[in-house]
Parts: structure tokens; sequence; C-alpha cells
């Protein structure tokens, strides 16, 4: 059917009209058009909360919208069940792995449409035999019969990818596929994209990054608060213009960073060493300070500074705070110290999402606000008031569970409540990570502030700009070991890309 | 999201007074079920509303109670402990075997405490130390613990415990108020006062709710839970002591099915099953509502094992009535 | 992973292996195959009802109410068949299975239309199927000779050297594995335990899912039902008290993960029978009877350490030189 239509190149796949979803006290979605092409990648592009995962779940059949039509080739057509979307050939490949670890990778792309045999069984030796084509034909080097999750996510994506060709989908939807891979596997993704292009699907890709969207979208609709604000051709666009219909303004991504003398050496870290995971890991963190930390996801920061707070043991080195030494046995003892870690994972290992917003914050500091094992509430409202508003924190109560606020308010409540130990040093995994514009330049006001009080700061970020912008020096990971150190005054774009990627030779 | 965003500076604490959410709660709910069942009861037999065998139907329910205000901790916790009817069964046959070296009743009673908070401590251990899922461990320590008891009884039962060892559950402080009665509302109140209003309680509530965030809020999550164990383990010692003193004999038997009266108790006030939320006031309440459908029941002359299809239908309702009542709310607002 | 999982099937029969071979040293009539042939008859019930707790428990699950189940429906068939001597013992057994079946789709509806955590349901389902059967019968036992001659004898009549039980347990275990390996629900069972909310994306209703294997798990235990009833030739309401334990105990050392998604048939059968080989032994050397229950719950403890230490999962290898040395040996 799709033959026909790459002739005729301007009829859209599917259309999308007059789409609007409600939720208690939400309106998620409010007359949304949205059109695919064959053959074309249109990227979908928004703030959090902008309603795009709400669209992705009407459009896979998990959500029903309260109106709307949708057509696919022309017919009008109804997704009440994510069975009935794929049966429609449409899929979707997403930002959490939604594939199967413990199944091998055949079985991840045939499940729900396996081949049978005469009596209605599963032909596996057929399964195979068509996972292994479709794999070879991607030019995937990967073995059928492995089980999933032993699997690198790049080779992950490229099984789901490969699930997407098994169905003969029509539409595919990538929401932030990239997410969480490195330069080379993005580009790699990207030659895949193409295949399906040619192959006549319709892509919606979702992505918070403007160099990628730029790289691969041909058509582009933007979302604002649960409605369109623009579509069009990428072509006759520029990313400021993007930027501005997507948060309503136009704005400045210049970064507050305050000029600040460091002071004296505060945390010391010594040739800190896991047998696995890093070695050699020595630097030295002064008052006021920002240290960043930049490298490809999986180069080990993550790893190094969850040891600093007592989370994983290291197999040898030495940390010393103030010239004492200060290597955590606990995350208890490390807070005792005055060494805390805004994790990376918000809604995992951050927020207590159905506690409310007073009880986050006052937890880590529970020692203080109580009195011999006895709660102060008091005095953990007061210790919440002084940190939300520090932060700009917006919530209709601070008894308000942290589960209803938005990514942003929750990231500042996460930040909010160990800060509120008063630390010495705190590390920031990637503060910033999938929240909207406007709380991202207010995390990073705050962190400028934080450095300009003399707190040391250790920043975690894989996002280039931000580590430029917000550090005072920077150290770059790769496989588990320093690969290069710079000061700000010395920090280029492509230096760092080289060093933590391990691109040898002249930057010039 | 939030319909009201306030700017910073006049977020309030609460956008309603305790009082007032206290009045929503399922708390209110319950009180208001124990009040009907207790008139309906009044109506169904002449001889409920008599102090006597008011007093008698709470020796219905204040053991398992006792260990139902534990058994809420570790539910809250994310964790469950089924071997907790094992570990009277355990306990009272240790007591019926000292029995037999002439040990007096401290003695016994120190040993049936002592023998909890050891079963208590096996289970935390392999739960906590070990990191396995409490509730195959449980499972496992529940044939376990039983199954010593079996190995050193067999068929047999130890009798002749000390008279001055019948008071615990036999005797009265004042009047028809039982000491069994009046240690339950002690032991309430103290759970009341650990779970509600201390930073161990607080951290129990952050461990169910998220165990990986309350690590990284320096909670020491095993800790906890190993002292939860223990707790459990110690009230069902609590228990075993009461309930050989009142039966005044051990048969490995005893206590039998316990575990589930407890957790359908528990999870009837309003604690959240996969752990997070819940009450010890809602536990409390929900023990007399137990108490008082077993009495009055039984007063109807109805057999006890009728009496637990009411308890099972009472389990499934309750959890699933508000899951109804909201479908059907929200599809009239529709 | 899967090699360690073979793996570890392995180790269950070697385990059983050795074990009848230690008895057999001091007891050599252990393991003659007569006695061998009455260990595995012995052990059919469980083994049949561990597959069907197996599915349940794939899917992230866990049903407690499944003894109960049993006992009901073996209470049902065999005052039917006190009442009606008459009914064919098909037709018995195919309302005996649809009833537990019926048992078991109550408890998968209110898991699934209802949200209610299955460990709360089947706790409450439990006690009502207990209840329901002392309702039936009034607190009566239905004796052998109530019972026809045909309802006893159908379980132990012996074809080609198996008595009839051990058939059917054989053609169960068959059924499943065709179930497991070969259908898409099959899969989808593994689906919905590996990864929940993928399955909702991959096009498999999760609590749909749920539902099924709670069904079948019923019309297993209603099946077991009539074995139990006719192998003792007695029905009352306590039949099968506690035995939901030993069944979760059978999945537990056959090694399915009580986390959902892991798990073979198998495993569970080998679970069941490891259980039943040490259940027939104690009398054999000699261990009180009494002593059956505690033995069964440490080996309950020692295979979650064993699982658990199966599933660990092992942490991120960044170090090139970590990389090579895992390689290696």
């Amino acid at each position: 059917m799709h033959k026909v239509l790459e002739t005729e190149a301007a009829a859209p796949s599917l259309t999308l009209s007059g789409i609007s979803k409600s939720f208690p006290g939400v309106k998620a979605l409010d007359n949304i058009a949205l059109e695919l092409y064959p053959g074309q990648v249109t990227a979908l592009i928004g703030e959090n909360g902008a309603g795009k995962s709400t669209l992705v779940k009407i459009m896979t059949g998990i959500y029903q919208p309260d109106g709307g039509a949708i057509t696919l080739n022309g017919q009008d057509i109804t997704l009440p069940t994510a069975h009935a979307a794929l049966g429609l050939g449409i899929t979707a490949i997403h930002q959490e792995t939604v594939l199967f670890d413990e199944l091998s990778v055949a079985e991840n792309i045939f499940l729900g449409h396996a081949p049978r045999t005469r009596f209605g069984m599963i032909d596996w030796r057929k399964l195979r035999a068509e996972a292994k084509d479709i794999l070879a034909s991607m030019g995937a080097p990967i073995d059928p019969n492995a089980r999933l999750k032993d699997l690198s996510i790049a080779n992950k994506h490229l099984v789901a990818v490969a699930r997407a060709l098994s169905i003969e989908a029509q539409i595919v939807i990538m929401d932030e596929p990239t997410a969480a891979l490195s330069h080379k596997e993005i580009e790699e993704l990207f030659v895949l994209i193409d295949l399906l292009k040619q192959d006549g699907k319709a892509i919606l890709f979702i992505s918070h990054k403007f160099d990628e969207i730029f790289r691969v979208a041909d058509r582009y609709a933007v979302f604002r608060d649960g409605e369109m604000v623009g579509a069009g051709l990428m072509k006759d666009t520029e990313q400021s213009q993007l930027v501005r219909m997507m948060v309503g303004r136009s704005v400045e991504r210049a970064f507050p960073k305050l000029d600040v003398t460091p002071g004296d050496v505060v945390l010391d870290v010594n040739n800190l060493s896991h047998p696995t995971e890093f070695e050699d890991i020595s630097f030295s963190l002064r008052e006021g300070e920002i240290l960043g930390f930049y490298g490809l996801v999986g180069a080990g920061r993550t790893e190094v500074m969850q040891t600093l707070f007592g989370i994983t043991k290291p197999s040898g080195g030495s940390v010393r705070l103030d010239g004492k030494p200060a290597l955590a046995k606990n995350p208890a003892k490390a807070i005792e110290s005055g060494i805390v870690y805004v994790p990376e994972e918000r809604g995992r290992q951050g927020a207590i999402t159905g506690l409310p917003i007073f009880q986050n914050i006052s937890l880590p500091s529970l020692k203080k606000t109580s009195k011999s094992g006895f709660l102060r509430l008091a005095e953990e409202f007061a210790l919440a008031r002084k940190y939300s508003e520090r932060l700009d924190l917006r919530a209709s109560s601070l008894s308000q569970e942290v589960g209803t606020l938005s990514g942003g308010n929750q990231q500042k409540v996460v930040i909010g409540k160990w800060l509120a130990t008063a630390p010495r040093v705190i590390i920031l995994d990637e503060p910033t990570k999938g929240i909207d514009i406007g709380s991202k330049a207010a995390v990073h006001e705050f962190i400028s502030e934080l450095a300009a009080d003399g707190l040391a700061i250790i920043m975690v970020s894989s996002e280039l700009p931000e580590i430029m912008g917000m550090s005072d020096n920077v150290i770059v990971m790769r496989e588990g070991r320093i690969a290069g150190r710079f000061a700000r005054e010395h920090l280029d774009a492509e230096t760092l890309v080289r060093t933590a990627a391990g691109i040898e030779g002249d930057p010039a | 999201m939030s319909a009201v965003s306030h700017s910073p500076r006049n977020i309030p604490d609460r956008l309603e007074s305790p009082f007032k959410s206290a009045l929503k709660s399922w708390e209110m709910l319950l009180i208001i079920v124990a009040i009907a069942i207790f008139v309906a009861n009044s109506f169904a037999s002449p001889y409920f509303l008599n102090p006597w065998s008011l007093s008698d139907a709470t020796f219905n329910f204040t053991e398992k109670a006792i260990i139902a205000l534990a058994m809420a901790m570790v539910i809250i916790s994310g964790e469950i402990d089924l071997s907790v009817a094992s570990i009277i069964a355990l306990a009272s046959t240790a007591m019926g075997f000292a029995l037999q070296f002439g040990v007096d009743t401290p003695t016994l009673v120190a040993i049936g405490l002592l023998v909890g908070v050891a079963c208590g401590a096996f289970n935390g251990m392999l739960v906590s130390g070990l990191g396995l899922p409490s509730i195959v461990v449980t499972i496992g320590t529940m044939s376990l613990f039983r199954g010593i008891a079996y190995i050193v009884l067999g068929d047999q039962a130890f009798r002749g415990y000390p008279s001055d060892f019948a008071f615990f559950g036999q005797g009265y402080v004042w009047w028809v108020i039982s000491f069994e009665l009046v240690l339950f509302l002690a032991l309430a109140v103290v759970f009341y006062i650990i779970l509600h209003r201390t930073s161990f309680g607080r951290s129990v509530f952050a461990i169910g709710n998220n165990p990986v965030a309350a690590q990284f809020s320096g909670i020491r999550v095993r800790r906890i839970k190993f002292i939860l164990f223990i707790l459990t383990g110690l009230m069902s010692g609590v228990a075993a002591v009461l309930l050989t003193s009142r039966l005044g004999s051990t048969r490995p038997s005893i206590a039998f099915a316990w575990e589930l009266e407890v957790v359908t108790m528990v999870v009837l006030g309003g604690v959240s099953i996969l752990g997070g939320a819940g009450s010890i006031f809602g536990v409390v309440i929900a023990a007399f509502i137990m108490g008082l459908v077993t009495f009055g029941l039984g007063l109807l002359n109805v057999p006890g094992i009728v009496m637990s299809i009411f308890i099972g239908l009472m389990l499934i309702s309750v959890i699933g009535l508000p899951v109804v009542i909201r479908r059907v709310r929200a599809r009239m607002a529709a | 992973m899967k090699a360690l999982l073979k793996h570890r099937e392995l180790i269950l029969v070697a385990a059983i292996a050795v074990l009848i071979g230690l008895i057999s040293l001091r007891f050599p009539a252990f393991i003659a195959p007569r006695n061998m042939v009455r260990v595995f008859d012995d052990t059919s019930i469980l083994a049949i009802l561990a597959l069907g707790q197996m599915l349940v428990i794939l899917t992230r699950c866990i049903d407690l109410s499944m003894a109960a189940n049993l006992a009901l429906c073996g209470m049902v068939m065999a005052m039917l068949n006190a009442a009606f001597p008459g009914i064919p013992m098909p037709l018995l057994l195919a309302v005996g299975i649809s009833l537990g079946a019926g048992l078991g789709a109550i408890n998968g509806l209110l898991v699934w239309k209802l949200d209610i955590p299955s460990i709360v349901v089947t706790l409450g389902t439990m006690t009502i199927f207990r209840g329901s059967i002392f309702l039936l019968s009034s607190g009566q036992w239905v004796n052998a000779h109530q019972m026809s001659d045909a309802f006893k004898a159908l379980p132990r009549a012996v074809m080609l050297g198996l008595p009839v039980s051990s058939w059917i347990a054989i053609a169960v275990i068959g059924l499943f594995v065709l179930l497991m390996s070969r259908t898409p629900l099959g899969r989808s069972f593994y689906a919905v335990g590996v990864n929940p909310t993928a399955s909702v994306y991959t096009g498999i209703d999760v609590g749909r899912t749920r539902f099924f294997a709670f069904t079948i798990a019923g019309a297993v235990a209603g099946l077991a039902g009539y074995l139990w009833v006719a192998r003792y030739a007695v029905a009352y309401v306590d039949i099968a008290g506690g035995f939901e334990l030993q069944i979760i105990a059978a999945c537990v050392i056959g090694g399915i993960s009580i986390a959902g998604g892991i798990g073979t048939v198998g495993g569970a059968v080998l679970g069941a029978l490891f259980l039943g080989v040490v259940n027939n032994a104690l009398p054999v050397i000699n261990v009180s009877p009494f002593a059956q229950m505690a033995i069964s719950g440490a080996v309950i403890v020692i295979a979650v350490i064993f699982n658990a230490r199966n599933e660990r999962k092992k942490g991120r290898i960044i170090l090139k030189k970590a990389e090579k040395a895992e390689v290696a040996p």
C-alpha cells in the first residue's frame, strides 16, 4: 500500500486533527493537528509537559483522546488498544528501555506478532531466521539468540528498530532515542533513520537536542502547553525561531556564571580506584569552585561520585575533606561529614514522590529537625519553606505530594533536600536533565549563587553548553579514567568532545 | 500538576487543617463502620451489651492486634512477615520446653520474648542482610519455625504452666478490663508514637515509598528493616506469652494461620500492601472491627469458618470498593 | 544467563540424584523402580499445582488460594459423586476443572479490573473458598464408602506401568511445555513479568494476561482437587490445608523468581520432585514425619538464598582491563 503513497509524496500517511485530551485538572492536549508524511522525519519539539508524551500514548493506543479524528492513508481509524495500533503499523521506540531484558533478541523483535506454524504454534525456526535477516539487512552485528540484557544500550536501540521493521510499520515514533547514546552511536542511529525513510516510513522524532533535529528532520511541529503553536519545513526555519515558539518568548542561552575567586581546598581526592569501574581518580576542589565532569554516558563519572557519597566501595585511594579523611561508608556518613550527592535519576533516586514536599526536603536533615528522635513539624516546615523560597518552588502547599509537581519543580525539591543539610561539597549529577528550559535557567542561576556563597560544587553533565557555561574547571573522563583537565579560560568545545571520545590528533 | 501555583513567598504549609483532612480519612470511615457494627450487634443479640461479654470479645483479637501493630510498620516499609504465627508456635514451645526444667514465670516470659526476637532477627538477617524478598523468606521460615515446634512436640502438648503465669492471658487489671486489652492499648500508643512522631517512623514511610531515594537521603535502610523484623518477632513473642497463658497449654498447631488474619487486619486498617502509606490508628480500629464482627457472629451461633468468609469479603471489598467508586464517579463526571 | 538457568536445572537434577543415591545407599529398597514410581506419583499433584502457580508468579503475582480452590473443587466433585453416582467421570472432571477455572477467574478479574494486589485478593478468596466448603458440606465429611468405585479407582488404575494420576501429571507437563514455548499467550506471561510497561507498548494487555494466569492456575487446582480427593478417598473442609505454601516452595526451589519473568516448566517440576523425594524419604530413613515441615522450610530458605546469588545483577564494567579480565575466564 505504501508503495503507491511513495509516488504521491504530498499525501500524509497519518493525519491527526482536533485531538484533545484532559486529565483531572489538566488539559494535556487541546485541538492538536499533526501530519506525518511517508519517507519523511517530522520533529516534535516542546518543553517537558507540553503534551508530547500524551500524544505518543494516543498514537500508540495507550490513551483514548477525548475528541478528534485520526486518519491513516485517508481512512478514518480508531486506536482502542495498543494492539490495534500495532496492527495498523504504528510503533514507538522509547526513551526508556521498552524491551524485554530476559528474552532473546529474536523474541524481542517478534513478540506479539511471531510467525506461526499451521497449528497456530510459534514457529521458532522461522522466527530466528527472519530476525537474523532483518538484523543483517540493517548491518547490525547482533546475535539473534543473545539475551537482550547482555547488549549495550545502542544495540538495544538497534533491536527496537529491527522490531519496527519487522512489523512493517508505516509510522515509527522515536521518543528521545538518543538520550543515552554516545556520539558515534547517534550517528549510527541516523544512518538507520535514513534506511527507514528510504523504506517509505513516516517518522515522528522527539528530541530535546536541536543539533539532532536539524541533522535528521524534514519537518517540525512545536507544542506548547498542550497546543500546537507551529509546524512547517525545517529548511524554512532556524533554531532561535523554534526556541521562541517553544517557550513563547525568546530566551537568551547565556549562563549566569558569576565570577568567584575560589578559596581554600575543601575536597582532596587521591588515586581513587574501583576494580571494574574507574581508576586513578585524583583531583581537588576549592571553596566557591564549580568543577565540571564531562564525558560520554558510561564514562564512569556517576560511579566516581557515588563512591564519594558512600554508595559504592572503592578498592583504593583516599578522600580528604578539609584535610581530614572522609571516605564515607554510607550516604548517612557522607551527609554527616558534609558531602552530598544530588542523583541523576530524579524519580528513582532523588524524590520520594508519594511524600509531601516538606517531608522530602527534611528527610536528609531529620537529625537536625528532630529532637532526640522525635519529629518537630514546625522545624520541618521552616526548613522546607526556607529552601523552597530560595529555589523559587511553585506549589500549592508544602504538604503537596512531590509526585504531583512538574519535572522542573521536582528537581528543585530534590536539590533543596540535599542543600538543606548545609553541606561543604555538593555533587550535582546531570542537574538539568529532562527539565524544561525555564527551570533549567533557574537551576543554573541557583548553582552560581551557591558557588558565590562559598559552596564547593561538582557538576556532572553531558551537555556541552552547560559544562562550558558553568564550570571553573573541567575534568573529562573516558573509560573510567581521567582523560583531560581544562581551566575555564582554555575551554573549547571541540577539544572536550575529542578528549571524551578518545579521538587523537591536533584539534586545530 | 496543581491548578494553583503560588509564588514562593506565600506557599502555605497545608491547604486544609489536619482536623478537616482527618474527617475525610480512611480512619473516619472505619470508625463509622465500627459504630454501625456495634449498633447492629446490640440489636442482634441481647447479650452483646453486657460488659462482661464485651470484655470477652476483646480476647478474640488483642493478641493478633498486638502483632498487627508491628506488622503495619513492616508492610509500610514495603516488606511483609508471614512467619508471625509460627514464631508464636516456636516461642510457646520453647516456654513449654523450659517449663520441664521448672523455671519460674519471669524466666518463662523472658524465654518467650527472646525466642521471638531471635526469630525476628533471623528473618531480618535474611531480608536486610542478604537482600532476599521477604515474602518468600518468611514463607520459608514460617514452615521452619513451626516445623521445629513439631519436631519437639510431635502430637504431644506441654501443660502445667504455673498459676501466676495465667495472669497474662486471663487476668483483669480492673473490673472487666483485661490485662491483654490494657497491654494492647499501651502498645498501640507506643507504636503510634514510633511510627508517626519519630524520625525512625518517618524513615519507615520513606523506605516504603522509595527505598533507593531513602538510602540516598542518608537513611540506613537495611538497619531499619532489620529492626522492624526484630520488632515483629518481639510482638509475636508477646502474643505467644499471652496466648499460651490464656490457653494454659502449648501444641505445635497453636495460632495456626493467624498470619493471614493479622495481614487482613493491617490492610483493613488502611495500610497499603505496596508499602509507603498507613496509620496505627487505622489498624487499631480495624482490630476492633474484626473483633466485633467475630464476636457478633459468634453470638448468633455462626461457626468460625463462616466468619472467615466475612473477613475475606471484607478484605476484598474494603480494597476494591474505593476503586469501583472512583471509576463510577469518573464515568458520571464524563 | 540462559546457560546458567539450564545449568540451574542440571543442579536440581543432580541434587535429586544425589539425594536418592544417598538414601538408597542405606536403604536400597528406596531406589527400586516400584518405589520410584510411587514417589513420582506422590508428587504428581504438587507438580501440576506448581505449574499453575508458576504462571501466576511469572506475571509478578502470587496465588495463595490454590489449595483452598483445590479443596472446594474436590468437595464439590465428591458431593456430586456421592449424590449422583451415575455422572460419568469425564463429565465430573469437566465440572471440577471448570469450577476451578471459574474460581481462578474470580481472582484474575479482581486483579485485572480492580487493580487489587494479588496477595490481598487471594488471601481473601482463600478464606472465602474454605468457608464455602463448610457452607456446602455443613462441615460434614464425604467418606470413602459414599464415593463410587469408578471415582476412587481412576487415579490408581495402572497404565503402561504408571498410575493414571502420573499420566495426568505428564500430560499436564506436556501441555505446559507447549503453552510456554509455543504459544503467544505463554510468551506473554514472560513478557509481562520481565517488563510490564514494555508489554503494554508491545500490544500485550498486562491485566488480561494475569487473568489468564489465574484462570489456568484455577483450572489446574480443580484438576488437582479431583486427584487429591480420589487418592485419599475423603473430602472435608481442611484438606490440603497449608498446601499453598508447599506449592510456592516448589516454585522457589525450581528457580522461579518471585520478582516475575524468570522460570521454566522444567524448574517447577523439578522443584516439586525435590520436595516429593524429601517428603518420601523421611519415613524411610526413620526421621519423624513431624520433621517434614521444618525441612521444607529450611529447603525454601536455602533455595531463596541460592536464587538470589544467580539473579544478582553485575555492576557496570567500564575499565578496559576489567572487561578483558571478565572475558578471560
